[in-house]
């Protein structure tokens, strides 16, 4: 055993009390769904996790009834004050559960249990207790006095952060006022299942928050249902056009938080050590699974080759393997579907002239797996350049002018995050201003806050979540909107189940 | 012998020049009472692509420039209207056959209007970004910027007002824009072109189409390089063809407004095309 090696060290799993099937959450409690129940399997193992319900447009219906229901009756009248004392409650219990929360997570995932249990689960918590505090501060939004929530709340959310991504929609959500029905993606319902679970500790009233499980044609039956006023979406640009173009006419809110092929620029004076764990982190974080991963890396030409041996040196250490050992640095892909994918981009980066390189390490037999992966000698018309891989795998690309770097580092239809390196802080700002990015790290990379607004521009969507921008998603000023124009007569808006 | 009127040509306004359009089409403009304005050019797929390139083009001085700056530009365009308000009045009696009385009172609020916008380009910032209180030794802030190219589907029974409720907000944080105008009431949007032409604003900032909404429209809603469209006017139109086209690109759509208030002023209408920048810079640990 060198001194890179350790002993495993999984985390137990007897913290889990898991059923064996899960049926939708619908006005407070359980019930079975219409559609064909699918196995939730573990991305590590391929072993079976837990049966879960299929929700078909009679449930979406009866999810968005309860929604409405106790929008109307419940939620929309109580105040502020009690409204937040329930997310209080959530943030709470979230705390209380957070090792079991953690472990499903990961389990469910194949994300490593250092980050569920690290950051996911305590960002979770951070992010209730957050807009908890806002349900009765709305006034001070910036919407003027007495702003009003939407309605209902149709939220579909992505794989690559499960439990986190429920928080980011359904906290602001009912801090607001909204009632919400979510869809969690289909191979990753677990922990919002357990989210239910927790709803019903802490007493929400029923109809509150509803979660339907199951794939597309689930979240499109949702996202076009008559009787939604807000659509919150993470997830593909693809997708996210659709839904676009689902909701085109209607007078539905749209935020979407959609993909993004983000820069990591690394200057030639850039705090190298801080950088190298920076670019690791900004790709290699949750096996690359991140919307805002810092999946192009730009170097400034003099110091290409050192940061490469340094970077190589350093994914050496990286440890693959079982998601719920503590040492784990790189977890399961989170399904076959999408190791397809990487395979299929890094043979095309391969094909295209770019030069692999892929970190030594024995891959599990079972399960779903990529080695940490670079190419260097990538150009702009790479499509592992261009497009988002969503994996770990880091395509370099070399500058040698600050301007170059920008204009390299825009040139790409997304425009989710970038990251800086550099010790010089008038270049930090100046460089921030030009990129046309909705987060920015400097010196830092993949960081997370309730406070703080994230989302993209250009390709990667509208609307902002977190902060004060999060909770504006789901308001409207109190005074009347002015009119607006009914749509023509002569076409039907929603593909989607109407009521 | 009475002297004989010298009629204006009324052309479109692409990158601060006044073209032709480059099909060669004009429209007749009649009065409200039905006599014969002016032939006015209509706009061609190709001027719109003209007029995108221009405004693209002129994006990083505009938003490059100083709040300060933005703000002195826009309110000179009011001064300049002042002085110019009788041609305008005129033009509008003509057009929609309204009173001068009620002619004056569009020009008056439209003049008060470039005032009000110009008056919150070094502020809407303050108002729409903030300090975030992160977990963490980062000093992190959100600052709202400009869009891009906006594309705006002007009023459709409004001369001045409209066009400047609409075309103003989208200025302040530093978009550009092309801006097709009323298609019955376009004149006024040209004699506004002639003195923004003539004013401090850059070429390319504003551009100005006249013509079919109808035609020109899904062009600039398909438009790789638009970054938003403002259907306000878009009323009458397939607009929901329109979002579903500016969909493709995911531009940031502003729906159809009817009615006199339509595009009334507002901080929205401001917000509606910036971006939220937030940036996370590391705290050094001394």
């Amino acid at each position: 055993m060198s001194f890179l090696e350790y002993a495993p060290a999984p985390e137990s799993q007897a913290i889990l009390n898991l059923r064996s099937e899960y049926g939708l959450f619908i006005d407070g409690e359980f019930r079975e769904g219409h559609g064909t129940p699918f196995a939730s399997i573990s991305p590590a193992t391929e072993k079976h996790v837990a049966t879960i319900a299929h929700a078909d447009a009679s449930d979406v219906d009866a999810a968005v009834a309860a929604a409405r229901r106790a929008y109307d009756r419940t939620w929309s009248r109580m105040s502020g004050a009690n409204r937040g004392k329930y997310l209080f409650r959530i943030a709470r219990l979230v705390q209380e559960r957070s090792r079991e929360l953690a472990v499903a997570e990961s389990l469910d995932n194949g994300k490593p249990i250092k980050e569920s249990r690290d950051v996911d689960v305590p960002l979770v918590a951070a992010w209730f207790f957050y807009y908890a505090g806002w349900a009765d501060k709305l006034d001070h939004v910036g919407l003027g006095a007495a702003p009003a929530p939407l309605g209902v709340a149709a939220q579909v959310i992505p794989w690559n952060f499960p439990l986190l991504m429920l928080a980011w929609k359904i906290a602001p959500a009912l801090a607001a006022g909204n009632t919400v029905v979510l869809k969690p993606a289909e191979t990753t319902s677990l922990t919002a299942l357990l989210f239910a679970e927790i709803v019903q500790q802490a007493d929400l009233p029923p109809g509150v928050v509803n979660i339907i499980t199951g794939a597309g044609e689930t979240g499109a039956a949702l996202v076009g249902h008559g009787d939604v006023d807000k659509v919150a979406f993470t997830g593909s640009t693809s997708v996210g056009r659709a839904i676009a173009k689902q909701v085109a006419g209607t007078s539905k809110k749209l935020t979407l938080e959609l993909g993004g092929k983000a820069a990591n620029i690394v200057f030639d004076d850039a705090p190298i050590d801080q950088a190298i764990e920076g670019i690791v982190n900004g790709i290699f974080f949750n096996q690359g699974h991140v919307c805002c991963a810092g999946s192009r890396l730009l170097v400034q030409e003099s110091i290409h080759d050192e940061v490469i041996d340094r970077l190589k040196t350093r994914l050496s250490t990286l440890r693959l393997g079982d998601p719920l050992d503590k040492n784990t640095d790189i977890g399961a892909i989170n399904s076959a579907e999408q190791l397809e994918r990487i395979r299929e981009l890094s043979d095309v980066g391969e094909a295209e002239g770019a030069e692999r390189w892929t970190a030594a390490c024995t891959i599990p037999e079972n399960g779903f797996w990529y080695a940490p992966t670079i190419f260097t000698n990538v150009s702009t018309s790479h499509r592992i350049a261009r497009e988002e891989i969503f994996g770990p795998v880091l395509s370099v690309l070399t500058f040698r002018t600050p301007a170059e770097a920008i204009a390299k580092a825009n040139n790409t239809p997304y425009g989710l995050s970038a990251g800086i390196w550099t010790d010089k802080g008038s270049r930090i700002l100046a460089v921030a201003d030009k990129l046309r990015a909705g987060v920015v790290w400097a010196n830092t990379f993949n960081r997370f806050d309730p406070s703080s607004p994230f989302g993209g521009y250009k390709e990667s969507g509208y609307g902002r979540e977190g902060g004060r921008h999060g909770i504006a998603a789901y308001l409207k000023t109190a005074a009347p909107a002015a009119a607006v124009a009914p749509a023509p007569a002569r076409k039907t808006v929603s593909k989607g189940a109407t009521k | 012998m009475t002297r004989l009127a010298v009629p204006k040509t009324y052309k479109l306004y692409i990158g601060g020049a006044f073209p032709r359009s480059e099909s060669g089409r004009t429209y007749e403009i009649v009065s409200a009472k039905g006599a014969f304005l002016a032939n006015a050019a209509k706009a061609s797929r190709k001027d719109a692509r003209d007029a995108v390139v221009a405004a693209r083009a002129a994006v990083g001085g505009w938003s490059g420039a100083t709040a300060y700056n933005r703000g002195q530009v826009l309110y000179r365009i009011a001064e300049l209207l002042e002085g110019r308000r009788a041609q305008f009045v005129a033009e509008i009696v003509d057009a929609e056959g309204v009173s001068a009385a009620a002619a004056n009172a569009q020009v008056d609020t439209a003049i008060d209007r470039w005032v009000w916008y110009a008056g919150w380009t070094d502020k809407y910032a303050q108002v729409a970004g903030n300090a975030n209180p992160v977990s963490g030794p980062y000093f992190n802030i959100s600052v709202p910027e400009p869009t891009g190219v906006v594309a705006i589907i002007a009023p459709q029974d409004s001369s001045l007002l409209g066009l400047v409720s609409a075309v103003a907000p989208a200025l302040v944080a530093g978009n550009t824009v092309v801006v097709v105008a009323s298609e019955t009431l376009p004149l006024s949007a040209i004699s506004l072109a002639e003195v923004l032409a003539t004013s401090d604003v850059p070429k390319g900032v504003v551009n100005v189409l006249t013509g079919s909404p109808a035609e020109i429209a899904p062009w600039l809603a398909s438009h790789q390089d638009v970054n938003a469209l403002d259907l306000v006017g878009a009323g009458a139109l397939d607009w929901i063809d329109l979002q579903i086209a500016a969909a493709d690109t995911l531009k940031r759509v502003l729906p159809p407004e009817n009615g006199p208030d339509a595009a009334a002023p507002s901080l929205d209408r401001i917000t509606a095309f910036v971006e939220t920048k937030t940036v996370w810079h590391t705290k050094g640990l001394i």
